[in-house]
């Protein structure tokens, strides 16, 4: 095993202390059969309030399945989740959403042939009695919401998603997920097929995410990425937890060793 | 900040508007193009086309291709289609004729036989929607198969005679009732009034809110444009008999159409289902329902076109809801700018395609072509538009990426 190399200081990283509180978001021995295939064993799994969690693991090691169990999709086979410290149990989609848990998938759903404000309260519009639209009161608060998180790239937020750059509609995924008071919030996969510039942008709304206080958990194949925004990175590997380590306290190379441990006979090529 | 640059001067404004012009987005141009062309052509060969008589002719016979687009636009937001709305508009006819036989057990007064075939109509467009909404059938088998089953309901109904005249006069104005002249101006100002008072309210509303509200000057253009386009139609069909209530029935449900369509909490979902059906349904959004709603759409709007048809010729017969209906309520809806893709388009393009349709099929009447002559022309036109919407979406996407 490598040394405990300290990564090169980021200007902008400021250790968090760590809080008596429970984590926001739990998961305790959680396990998840598909028949005889183990998707999760067992695994441990938090992310705190204003923190950016990383979810790395190569390709089947559970990540996907860990989504899903959290937002509902799936249903749980062992073990517990926690929400504030308190058990929950999420059995469908609307569970999830009700506890505040939000997840950005990769291919966004969004809808291309509507404009920035209408994806952003698709299915939630707000309405007067006569089932009227409110265009006014949505338009000020996205202009609002992607202010705040400073996405400035959108000239116009009745543009259709269509006229957008990947970069912009991944923003307006993600914004649409704080609007909702959400507490917590997973974003898979949120910079592939990214250019380099617009991976930056997205980067930076998900560090300002955190700094809201949401706690944020970003699933990514990226390594560079992962070391530039998570403030802890959880490993996961066929299904098992590797480990759980500090971004100041690790480096690429523990990370991508704990990725591939023990897989000599497998492919030993990762994504970094 | 996002959206507070935006440029609101006249200059501003033309700018935008070419930019999407040029980014696939070409609007109304097509349209207005169309009919100007379409115009000047019939005129040319025609002395009869450009006059009063034939302005109040085209109204009524626009009006039930028109209506039954507006159902269709609906149904090609959600990015399906509904092939058998030509036999579903016979069948209200059908309905419309039997409810109402003098002398017979089922003599009821036209106002009910009405509803009955509108509520048919919905009732098809349930039964159909929910093959292709809870079933998964592709939509285009489910109302392939309405298009047979429909039609032979109808044969089955008219049975040997073959033909129901229609004498209730209530069912008879539907498509023949000429209001007074003085009611038509009344017409002209309360829609000209209501007109106005949506534009301005709108714009006064975003002012307040401090939202990009588009340039006043624009906005009166549209108001005295369209105000005075009304009052020139009615102008025109006083010089004759007046206003055929058609037109008022055709303006009411493309403006309701139109309401639900973009001012409405469904309208938005159905726009959100034909853009990315997946998305809506992670939004929350009851795709499934929305699907089924809209095939009742499509169904009583085909009913409601039909009984039209039928009010026209004051009877049903065996060809009610064939011929070329199914296939120019499609056009009329795809040549008004709504795409086949899903997602894009208005519910005013059905009125601007049923009446781009309309001049055609009158003009060339007029002129004395063939069948022939028509069928080709509408064609061509309809390729044309088909394939400017494939252009647009193309230019759209990669104005995108």
């Amino acid at each position: 095993m490598a040394g405990a190399l300290l990564g090169a200081p980021q200007p902008w990283y400021k250790p968090r202390v760590s809080e008596p509180s429970p984590p926001t978001l739990e998961l305790r021995g959680v396990s998840k059969n598909f028949g005889s295939v183990q998707a999760l064993q067992e695994v441990d799994f938090e992310v705190r309030d204003g923190e950016v969690m990383a979810l790395v693991g190569d390709n089947g090691a559970g990540k996907s399945t860990l989504i899903k169990c959290v937002a509902g999709i799936y249903s749980i086979d062992g073990g517990e989740i926690l929400f504030d410290g308190r058990r929950v149990t999420i059995h469908g989609p609307k569970d999830a959403a009700k506890l505040g848990i939000e997840v950005v998938y990769q291919d966004l759903a969004l809808c291309d042939n509507l404009d920035v404000v209408q994806n952003m309260y698709l299915g939630r519009e707000e309405r007067d009695f006569f089932f009227r639209l409110k265009e006014s009161p949505m338009e000020q608060k996205t202009a609002e919401t992607l202010a705040s998180l400073s996405v400035t790239t959108i000239r116009s937020v009745r543009q259709p998603v269509a006229t957008l750059s990947g970069g912009q509609r991944q923003s307006v995924a993600v914004a649409r997920s704080v609007m909702w008071n959400n507490r917590v919030v997973f974003l898979d996969e949120p910079t592939a097929a990214l250019g380099v510039a617009q991976t930056r942008q997205v980067l930076a709304l998900v560090k300002r995410l955190a700094e809201q206080g949401i706690a944020v958990v970003l699933v990514s194949h990226n390594l560079v990425d992962v070391f530039e925004v998570a403030d802890r990175i959880s490993v996961l590997r066929l299904g098992r937890n590797i480990g759980v380590y500090e971004r100041d306290k690790t480096n690429q190379q523990e990370i991508v060793q704990a990725i591939t441990f023990g897989a000599a006979h497998e492919e030993t090529e990762v994504a970094t | 900040m996002a959206a507070a640059a935006e440029d609101a001067s006249l200059g501003g404004l033309l700018r935008a508007r070419w930019e999407a012009f040029k980014g696939g987005d070409v609007g109304s141009a097509p349209v207005i193009v169309g009919v100007i062309a379409i115009t000047i052509f019939f005129t040319s060969k025609s002395s009869i086309f450009f006059t009063a008589v034939n302005f109040s002719n085209l109204i009524q016979q626009m009006a039930g291709v028109t209506v039954i687009a507006i159902g269709v636009v609906f149904v090609l937001l959600i990015g399906e289609i509904d092939l058998s709305i030509g036999y579903v508009s016979g069948l209200a006819g059908v309905i419309v004729a039997e409810l109402q036989v003098p002398g017979s057990s089922h003599d009821y007064p036209g106002l009910i036989a009405l509803a009955a075939a509108i509520g048919a109509g919905a009732a098809i467009g349930a039964l159909q929607g929910s093959f292709v909404a809870l079933i998964g059938v592709p939509s285009f088998v489910v109302t392939l198969a309405g298009l047979l089953i429909w039609q032979g309901v109808i044969l089955k109904a008219l049975g040997s005679e073959g033909v129901i005249g229609i004498q209730d006069h209530q069912i008879n104005d539907v498509a023949n009732y000429v209001l007074t002249k003085n009611t038509g101006w009344i017409v002209a100002i309360v829609f000209s009034v209501g007109y106005a008072l949506a534009v301005f309210g709108t714009y006064l509303s975003r002012r307040r809110a401090g939202l990009p509200a588009g340039n006043v000057i624009v906005a009166l253009a549209r108001v005295v444009f369209f105000g005075g386009l009304a009052f020139a139609a009615v102008a025109v069909c006083n010089h004759y008999r007046g206003v055929p209530l058609v037109g008022l029935i055709v303006l009411f449900l493309t403006v309701l159409g139109a309401y639900v369509a973009g001012r409405t909490t469904f309208g938005r979902h159905v726009y959100a289902v034909g853009g990315n059906a997946e998305a809506a349904r992670r939004a929350g959004i009851n795709v499934k329902l929305i699907r089924i709603f809209v095939f009742m759409i499509s169904g009583s709007m085909a009913a409601m076109g039909g009984i039209i048809f039928a009010s026209r010729l004051n009877s049903v017969d065996l060809t009610a809801g064939g011929g070329t209906i199914l296939l120019d309520s499609i056009s009329a809806a795809v040549i008004g700018g709504v795409s086949l893709f899903g997602g894009r388009g208005r519910v005013s393009g059905a009125l601007f395609g049923g009446l781009i349709i309309g001049m055609i099929a009158n003009g060339i009447d007029l002129v004395g072509y063939t069948d022939a002559v028509k069928f080709i022309t509408t064609g061509v036109i309809l390729l044309a538009a088909v394939t400017l919407d494939t252009v647009a979406r193309r230019r759209q996407a990669a104005a995108g990426r």
